[in-house]
């Protein structure tokens, strides 16, 4: 839309272009549990516009050259976190990376999440990720029993909206540098799913959670090295979100 | 520490090489309309959830906007309001007596999420504050009402994880990534009665049977028939097809929604939440055209009446860009507060997908494919109808797979987060209530058979067709032929269509021979339902000569409530893998609940 805008009079300017496609390659770290013994790289050529996406690509590729692909993907606009993958070298949404924002003089490098037990081709189990993210006691805990909603300023509101934005498609846990040596620590996410509950003015159970983080997989570990807000597809501070659970640790939840 | 232990993959007991499950309650699908259901079912029977996808990634999280209660927050409002609205949104096909519950019970549905958690966004008094939406009105149509009770535009993804949550508070037993195929239905003493569902377990290409003494579905809807839409690769309607192959019946299935903003050319949702904070559409020379088609509420009319104005525009030579194919949704005067606090992702959306920031400049939109009003006939307890009247035991439905008919012809605007909660809890309780009282009944002797054969065939298939080429041709043809304008020459055109990739479906194939993550396998089985349902739509489409809501047939314009103020029921009867729509498809017809609204000319 650059291009052609409502002018201030209302006329409409049109100068645009019809876009160019471009051939693009994606070389594909695939691995079939059935067949091979370990992944191997595999190149395609695939013909793209500039603002598609890495999403798109996988899908002509698999609609088009080879259906053996295999990679989950659902909404393909970023709201549920299927396709976290690893793109050249950063973790990202398939679905929201878009083709012109990658140097196609050069291959496009895209592989699985890293940390978690690889299934097949870009697939990983997710299990071990959702499991610490149950261990944090993901939910409202709260005994009063209001007559209608539970009050909450606007100000106690915003206190937890950044944490609040989370899909849970591990694309932080996954780009932790702790998290890859040996797959035990509680990881971003959980840390973020905490964080949204521990700073609700509606919940009781800070202390709990923080009991839980504090142990030796927990919090601690963080080394803050900013990967995990870096690969947030969410725009979440996740280090931030790290930091003032730490904080809380030490000198209470401040609301 | 006891932690990443690799969890028990649910493997049931084991006969013949198939998984054997035993659950009171089999909730099919964790969406919205699921979770809530295995809310009220997990603390007081056994359930099991199958889902083809982990729950967070249903896509009630892509709803934005918001969902409707009379809560009275922010100005005077009432339940009858919200009701005479969703009647006459619904262009007085809604069953009235349905309505009436479900604005009713709207305030509870929303007070329950506030106390599981859901973090609504607060009036200054701490309240849950309510935004205006398309066809909410005060006191019968006078002006627009803030009834949407909201979380920024992220009302459906807070619903999504605050009910998932509250599931994994009830140690809720899913079986992530299983995808059902089938419902097993045994004859006792005549009656046809539920005893499971079988499905297909991504992960290893096992077979597993769920015994259940109720069944409920909550399998969404299927946008993916159309090519422009904004509902997700997954929503191939797999719930409605076996429903549909089971030979009961689907109701008002030429229904279909087409949401007013969808991103141009990609179909993504924008909310109507936009225009609920006062973005207006306009035309290429900038004229806010609503003004003319609905005078009194103007952008912030029903859906059916802003699509179909939208693509008259276009249809005049008065679209906008380079091919004059869409129009604008001008959200500039809004200003980067309300754009950034109030419509972040969507403010995002334009941004990436587009380039375009909503905040300077006005976004390109189009109508996208969104909400199938139809589905599978309910009654007001969510119990599955196998004829205009008479209940399958044990069955229930409810979210967008079902048709209760809370919707009619049109759905309005954040009445479909509300369906999901209202009929979801019902349907749990229901089905836990049936399920106190009722044996479990025996399966037939080989309840995986049919699946098994279906499964084994596509993989062995040495086809020639490819899977992704018929789906783009039924998706091409849905757009060109049966979307917001139809005529008794488009859809039969349509109906051509389909027939001939029915048959080529029979040779299709399929390359990954594997049983893990065998997504080929998948998007094969998908496509059969998605062209099942593809042909039903079309063909209650053509049998409905009135246009009405979502249904608009240029060449009867009118609505024409002497002959048509009724519902549609389609009912499979004949081969159900024949490409000849009329040798298999019955139509006939329910009558509609009327009331207290008498159904009047719609003008807004």
């Amino acid at each position: 839309m650059s291009d052609a805008a409502v002018a201030e009079a209302g006329e409409v300017i049109v100068e645009e272009e019809a876009p160019k496609s471009f051939t693009v390659t994606l070389n594909i770290r695939r691995f079939d549990p059935e067949v091979d013994d370990e992944p191997r790289w595999v190149d395609y050529d695939v013909e793209m516009f500039p603002t598609e996406r890495i999403l798109d690509a996988l899908h002509r590729i698999k609609w088009e050259q080879d259906s053996t692909l295999t990679f989950r993907r659902s909404c393909a606009h970023g709201i549920c976190g299927s396709d976290a993958m690893r793109i050249n070298g950063k973790n990202r949404l398939a679905c929201k990376a878009l083709v012109k924002d990658f140097d196609i003089s050069k291959p496009i490098y895209v592989e699985a999440i890293k940390g978690l037990p690889l299934e097949k081709d870009l697939i990983v189990d997710m299990e071990p990720f959702f499991d610490s993210f149950r261990e944090i006691q993901p939910f409202l805990q709260a005994t009063s029993k209001p007559e209608k909603e539970r009050h909450q300023t606007v100000e106690q509101r915003a206190r937890f909206d950044d944490t609040t934005k989370c899909i849970l498609c591990a694309a932080c846990t996954t780009s932790c540098p702790v998290f890859w040596t040996d797959g035990q620590y509680f990881g971003p996410a959980a840390i973020v799913n905490a964080h949204r509950f521990i700073f609700d003015s509606r919940d009781e159970a800070s202390q709990v959670r923080l009991d839980i983080l504090n142990d030796r997989e927990g919090v601690w570990r963080c080394r803050t090295t900013f990967n995990c807000t870096d690969a947030c597809p969410r725009g979440i501070q996740v280090t931030k979100a790290i930091a003032e659970v730490k904080q809380a640790m030490i000198s209470g939840v401040k609301l | 520490m006891a932690k990443k232990i690799k969890t028990n993959p649910n493997a049931g007991e084991i006969r013949d090489g198939i998984h054997y499950h035993q659950h009171d309650v089999v909730i099919v699908g964790a969406g919205g309309a699921g979770m809530r259901a295995a809310i009220e079912s997990a603390p007081q029977a056994s359930t099991a959830v199958i889902t083809k996808l982990y729950p967070t990634r249903s896509h009630t999280g892509a709803a934005q906007g918001g969902m409707a209660a009379a809560l009275a927050n922010v100005e005077e409002d009432n339940n009858e309001w919200h009701t005479y609205d969703t009647v006459k949104g619904g262009d007085y096909l809604v069953d009235q007596d349905a309505a009436e519950i479900l604005t009713r019970e709207a305030i509870d549905a929303v007070l329950d999420l506030e106390n599981m958690g859901l973090p609504f966004n607060r009036t200054p008094e701490g309240k849950i504050d309510q935004r205006r939406f398309g066809g909410h009105t005060r006191d019968h149509g006078k002006a627009p009402v803030r009834r949407a009770c909201y979380a920024a535009d992220r009302t459906g993804h807070m619903i999504l994880q605050t009910l998932y949550q509250n599931c994994v508070k009830h140690g809720v037993n899913f079986f992530n990534e299983f995808y059902a195929l089938d419902l097993v239905m045994t004859e006792v003493d005549g009656v046809q009665r539920v005893s499971g569902v079988v499905a297909y377990d991504l992960s290893t290409g096992d077979i597993h049977v769920f015994q259940g003494k109720s069944v409920i579905f909550a399998t969404g809807g299927f946008g993916k028939i159309f090519k422009t839409t904004s509902n997700a690769h997954t929503l191939t309607g797999d719930g409605v097809g076996i429903i549909w192959r089971k030979g009961l019946p689907l109701e008002d299935m030429e229904f279909y929604q087409f949401h007013p903003t969808g991103l141009a050319g990609l179909g993504i949702l924008l909310t109507e939440g936009a225009r609920g904070e006062g973005a207006i559409l306009r035309n290429a020379s900038g004229e806010r055209f609503m003004e003319r088609y609905a005078p009194t509420i103007k952008d912030l009319a029903p859906r059916d009446i802003v699509a179909r104005s939208m693509v008259q525009e276009v249809l005049d030579g008065r679209g906008a860009g380079p091919n004059k194919d869409y129009v604008f949704l001008d959200c500039t005067h809004l200003g980067e507060d309300v754009l950034e606090n109030k419509l972040p992702d969507i403010t995002e959306f334009a941004r990436t997908y587009l380039g375009v920031d909503p905040v300077t400049e006005p976004v390109p939109v189009y109508p996208t494919a969104h909400y199938a009003m139809g589905g599978i006939p309910t009654n007001n307890d969510a119990e599955v109808l196998a004829d205009n009247d008479t209940v399958v035991p044990g069955l229930y439905a409810a979210g967008e797979c079902a048709c209760v008919s809370v919707h009619g012809a049109n759905r309005l605007g954040t009445n479909s987060l509300l369906d999901i909660n209202v009929f979801g809890k019902r349907a749990g309780n229901n089905a836990v209530t049936y399920a106190k009282t009722a044996e479990f009944i025996d399966l037939p002797a080989n309840p995986a058979q049919g699946v098994i054969g279906m499964l084994d065939e596509l993989r062995a298939s040495d086809g020639t067709e490819n899977v992704a080429a018929i789906r783009k041709d039924l998706q091409d043809t849905m757009d060109m032929n049966a979307q917001v304008f139809r005529t008794e020459e488009t859809l039969t055109k349509a109906t051509e269509v389909i027939a001939g990739l029915r048959e080529r479906y029979k040779n299709v194939a399929v390359h990954d021979r594997g049983k893990r993550f065998n997504t080929d396998l998948l998007e094969a089985v998908e496509l059969g339902f998605l062209l099942d349902l593809a042909e039903v739509l079309v063909a209650c489409a053509l049998n409905r000569k009135e246009s009405r809501g979502g249904h608009m047939r240029d060449d009867y314009p009118d609505r024409d409530d002497a002959t048509y103020l009724k519902h549609t029921m389609a009912y499979l009867a004949g081969d159900p893998h024949s490409s000849v729509a009329t040798d298999h498809i019955r139509l006939d017809w329910k009558p509609v609940r009327l009331g207290t609204y008498e159904p009047k000319a719609r003008k807004y």
